[in-house]
């Protein structure tokens, strides 16, 4: 290694580290990112990994970013390039400047390394294999010895590591030593041969604060506890099986009775995801609060049955983590391209509530208000996640509850109610909201009870084939989807820093890139009022920001511009209103990327002031 | 007649069960099948079991899918609630019923189609799970609604109305069943509800995943001279292994004065399972014998009916589960939700 002679970064630069999936580098590589958080120095953190267990590539990025950004920035300062298998791929990702890391054991030719990158080898295979003689040990410890050589090159403290070791191996402290040592392994061979640190460098800050790291799946998992769902059914689906997982590690944590260990839940995995969503609603027709998880093809399998749920009018609950479709398409990415498929899902007319939380915190928060909703439209509900909500650990505020909060189960006649002689119709608008009154089975002897059924039924949920009945019921349902409008989350709208007739509108994910790339383009004098869309059926605000600016940019993470679409269809929005700017390669989008999209296209709409022209 | 609506005035005679109810207390709508269907013999067993095991109408919650044999829930217990769900999938819906409300008696319907093709699937499922209902299956060999196609239980070889002959292998739902782990088996006929009664009392009385396939003929398309599902063919080839009574615990339990072999078998809930066989070789908890005797039967041509199998210790989804007593869909945010307390200690661990 030569000395770089460039400037210090400090605390703004992406590390990226390039393994072999299956080879236990997940646990380093998130001690690493924990202890930056632990240093007070936030850290956009990504899992880009493959639909495999053993064997194929994997990589974890980890951008360290005091500025706070959740997005991903594109480009890479520093590669932990621990795969042989995709060496030229990585080494050709690293900024001019940047930094190679890699097992020097064997030596690589000149001719595969690059003149701009500084070169860092350390022969890990070889310190490894002369302190462990036990296979296992050599390949978990030596994910641990490149850690210990990273903390010395970048200035990460290794008190910090310590401490997580210790959280980490509480009760099992014969773990910690051998840990420890792995450490200073590595932290002892870079100090003796490198000039350590690096100008890219991590430096204690107070810029963390109480904020939490934590992935939406187990976010939106809490959220369901938290909105009282008991019973959950699923099938396991890439990316969304760790949200029922963590629906079960949060209800034994906090709904299992002791002693004794009886459950205030139930949950099955189903044979496949028909199974799942019937159950959901066979128990929310009986008055239980209860979800699924699934992705994309799941969401296609239950096609059926939401249908049913819409016109039966059940409370379903859906997580939808969304990955790369069509059909199996990319298991372990992430898209937004389930809008449409879950809007309209099923056969007939139907429309369905949506909501679009845009990091785990948000998940929590819908997470638990999708049961309210559900229990008051009567309705499946729809929680969007994506792939990098769902299982990529994000930095965010900690969760919120307020306790004077109570479960709203919306419309349910009791059996006092039916005494007093009030009418039922299960299907009578009663209210003018287009909500109708139901009752939980077994209760009443005589009164109250009905069939549900997918077929047309009159207000009193006899069965008719009659059209002037079905239409009336439909009629009533798309009141109920009018009322919803003002019940799901309004959309955050925010004002550029400047007046302008330009805006963007986005949701999810995006907004983690969306804040860093407006801040790039204002910078450049492009300013854009922004709005952050949260539920569907969209708020009228939705439609007022739109017709207020002159361009507005729709930017989203599919190929056919499904947001727009929706915007188009059920605002009566005129297509060339709105510039798509559309990102599907199953990578999360970056700030790099909107800024430029936008930059350009914005020149053309002549949204920045042009500069003025000599002559 | 069909469209004529049913008096509701009462006969002030009419005899009353335990509860009070009259056993018009447990009808539904006038049904809208054919004259002469198996599946309102069917309806009428299901009314009469009910009526005299004294369970509130209410208390019961009928499920059903999609099929001749899935209308019929319209047909009985007026005052329970009742859901028609997709075809096929009754299991699922059922499975998310029993999941939030142990307390109360889940009743599923279904038909051959329903269950032995397009829910092959969720009927296996159900089942294996041990959710505790009654699975009614009324089996005749064909589709009804759509005009008599052959059904995945129609036997090889049997003629439909317009003479097509059906080539594939049948599926035996009882068989079936008891491979994949019911707890209580049972085969009836809808003709003979002398032994239907007794056996849907029985299953209602069972904790866990009881399962009757009942043989019910389709007057419209499978009632002929070919058909292995008509009334003539079930009466001529019907071997019943077993006649049985039941009998609710609160019951006393009069002096059986058949001679022979008289077996009882005590329910779960205290309740007494009477057996008179017909069959001196047949023993209802010998699941492997079950098995062999079906199928011995069937290569005779024989259609094998009574209890077939029961497991009378047999414990459900919610002894699987360990859920609390209490029904889930009764707890409130006091049971549910961790409040800011529970929070507090979720966001310290994720720093």
């Amino acid at each position: 290694m030569s000395p770089a002679k460039t400037a210090p970064r400090i605390n703004d630069f992406v590390v990226k580290f390039a393994n072999v999936n299956g080879s236990g580098s997940a646990s380093a590589n998130g001690l690493f990112a924990r202890a930056i958080l632990r240093m007070g120095v936030p850290v956009a953190a990504r899992n880009i990994f493959p639909s495999n267990i053993q064997g194929l590539p994997t990589w974890f990025e980890v951008r360290v970013v005091e500025a706070g950004w959740r997005g991903r920035r594109g480009g890479v300062d520093f590669m932990v390039a621990m795969n042989p298998q995709t060496w030229d791929k990585d080494l050709a990702e690293i900024e001019p400047g940047g930094y190679v890391f890699y097992d020097s054991t064997k030596p690589l030719p000149a001719s595969r390394f690059r003149e701009d990158v500084t070169t860092i080898g350390v022969p890990l295979t070889a310190i490894t294999n002369a302190a462990y003689s036990d296979a296992r040990q050599r390949q978990l410890f030596k994910n641990i010895i490149y850690l210990g050589a990273l903390s010395a090159l970048l200035d990460i403290d290794p008190a910090e590591i310590e401490k997580l070791f210790s959280e980490q191996y509480k009760g099992k402290e014969a773990l910690l030593e051998p840990n420890r040592k792995a450490l200073r392994m590595g932290r002892d061979h870079a100090l003796a041969n490198f000039q350590c640190p690096l100008p890219l460098r991590v430096e204690r800050r107070n810029a963390v604060g109480n904020r939490i790291f934590v992935d939406g799946n187990s976010a939106a998992a809490l959220g369901a506890l938290y909105g009282g769902a008991t019973v959950a059914a699923w099938y396991p689906i890439t990316p969304s099986s760790s949200l029922a997982e963590a629906f079960m590690k949060w209800c034994r944590k906090f709904r299992t009775d002791m002693p004794g260990g009886r459950k205030r839940y139930a949950i099955v995995q189903a044979e496949d995801e028909l199974a799942s969503i019937g159950m959901v609603i066979g128990a929310a027709w009986n008055g239980a609060r209860a979800f699924t998880a699934t992705s994309g093809p799941g969401i296609s399998l239950m096609q059926e049955f939401l249908g049913l749920a819409y016109f039966a009018e059940i409370p379903a609950v859906l997580f939808d983590v969304q990955r790369g479709s069509p059909s199996t398409g990319m298991p372990t990415r992430t898209q937004q391209a389930d809008l449409i498929v879950c809007a309209y899902a099923s056969h007939g007319d139907t429309k369905h509530v949506l909501l679009f939380p845009e990091d785990p915190r948000e998940a929590f928060e819908m997470g638990a208000q999708a049961f309210d909703l559900a229990d008051r439209l009567q309705t499946p509900v729809f929680v969007m996640l994506d792939l990098d909500i769902g299982m990529q650990d994000w930095l965010c505020e900690p969760f919120a509850w307020d306790d004077s909060r109570r479960m709203d189960r919306g419309k349910v006649m009791t059996a006092k109610d039916l005494d007093a002689g009030k009418d039922f119709g299960r299907y009578l608008d009663v209210d003018g909201d287009g909500i109708g009154y139901r009752t939980y089975p077994g209760t009443h002897p005589t009164r109250g009870s009905y069939f549900t059924r997918g077929t047309t039924k009159d207000r009193y949920a006899r069965y008719t084939e009659e059209g002037p009945a079905y239409v009336d019921n439909m009629q009533r349902l798309l009141r109920k989807f009018e009322t919803a409008k003002d019940l799901v989350p309004a959309p955050v709208i925010t004002a550029a820093a400047q007046l302008t007739r330009a805006g963007v509108v986005y949701f999810g994910s995006t907004g983690a890139a969306m804040a860093e790339a407006l801040a790039d383009l204002e910078r450049g004098g492009i300013h854009l009022d922004r709005l952050r869309v949260r539920g569907f059926p969209f708020h009228d605000a939705i439609a007022d920001f739109i017709a207020d600016h002159d361009h507005v940019f729709v930017v989203e993470q599919n190929r056919d511009a499904q947001l727009k679409m929706l915007l188009v269809n059920e605002c009566g929005i005129a297509p060339d209103k709105l510039t798509s700017i559309l990102h599907y390669d199953g990578t999360p989008i970056t700030a790099r990327f909107i800024a430029r999209e936008i930059g350009e296209k914005a020149r053309v709409f002549n949204v920045a002031p042009l500069r003025k022209v000599a002559g | 007649m069909t469209y004529l609506a049913k008096p509701k005035i009462h006969h002030p005679d009419l005899p009353t069960n335990a509860l009070g109810y009259t056993r018009r207390d447990y009808e539904g709508a006038i049904s809208t099948l054919c004259a002469g269907c198996g599946h309102d013999s069917i309806s009428a067993a299901i009314i009469q079991a009910f009526f005299e095991l004294d369970i509130a109408p209410h208390r019961v919650a009928k499920l059903s899918g999609i099929g001749c044999s899935s209308k019929t829930p319209t047909y009985f217990l007026g005052n329970s609630h009742g859901f028609n769900s997709v075809h096929g999938r009754m299991p699922s819906v059922l499975t998310g019923a029993a999941l939030a409300n142990r307390d109360l008696i889940y009743l599923g319907v279904s038909g051959d189609g329903d269950s032995a093709s397009i829910g092959l699937g969720q009927f296996a499922h159900v089942l294996r799970r041990g959710v505790n209902m009654v699975y009614v299956v009324e089996n005749n060999g064909v589709y009804g609604l759509t005009k008599g196609q052959f059904s995945a239980t129609a036997d090889k070889g049997s003629k439909s109305k317009r003479g097509a002959a059906n080539s594939d292998e049948p599926i035996d739902l009882v068989l079936l069943a008891l491979a994949l782990g019911a707890t209580f088996v049972a085969r009836g006929f809808s003709g003979d509800k002398t032994q239907l009664v007794p056996l849907l009392k029985a299953a209602v009385a069972h904790r866990g995943a009881a399962f009757i396939d009942v043989i019910s003929p389709c007057v419209a398309f499978n009632n002929h001279p070919g058909s292995t599902k008509s009334y003539d063919y079930v009466r001529e080839h019907n071997d019943a292994v077993n006649r049985l009574d039941f009998m609710p615990t609160r019951e006393p339990i009069v002096t059986d004065y058949a001679p022979g072999s008289v077996r009882d078998i005590v329910l779960h809930d205290g309740g007494l399972l009477r057996l008179r066989k017909l069959d001196d070789a047949y023993d209802p908890s010998d699941k492997v014998g079950a098995m062999s005797y079906l199928e011995s039967h069937r290569a005779k041509g024989e259609v094998v009916t009574g209890l077939l199998y029961v497991h009378p210790d047999s414990g459900d989804l919610h002894d699987a589960m360990q859920t609390v007593d209490a029904p889930l869909n009764a707890l409130g945010d006091a049971e549910l939700v961790p409040g800011t307390a529970g929070l507090a200690a979720v966001n310290d661990s994720l720093r």
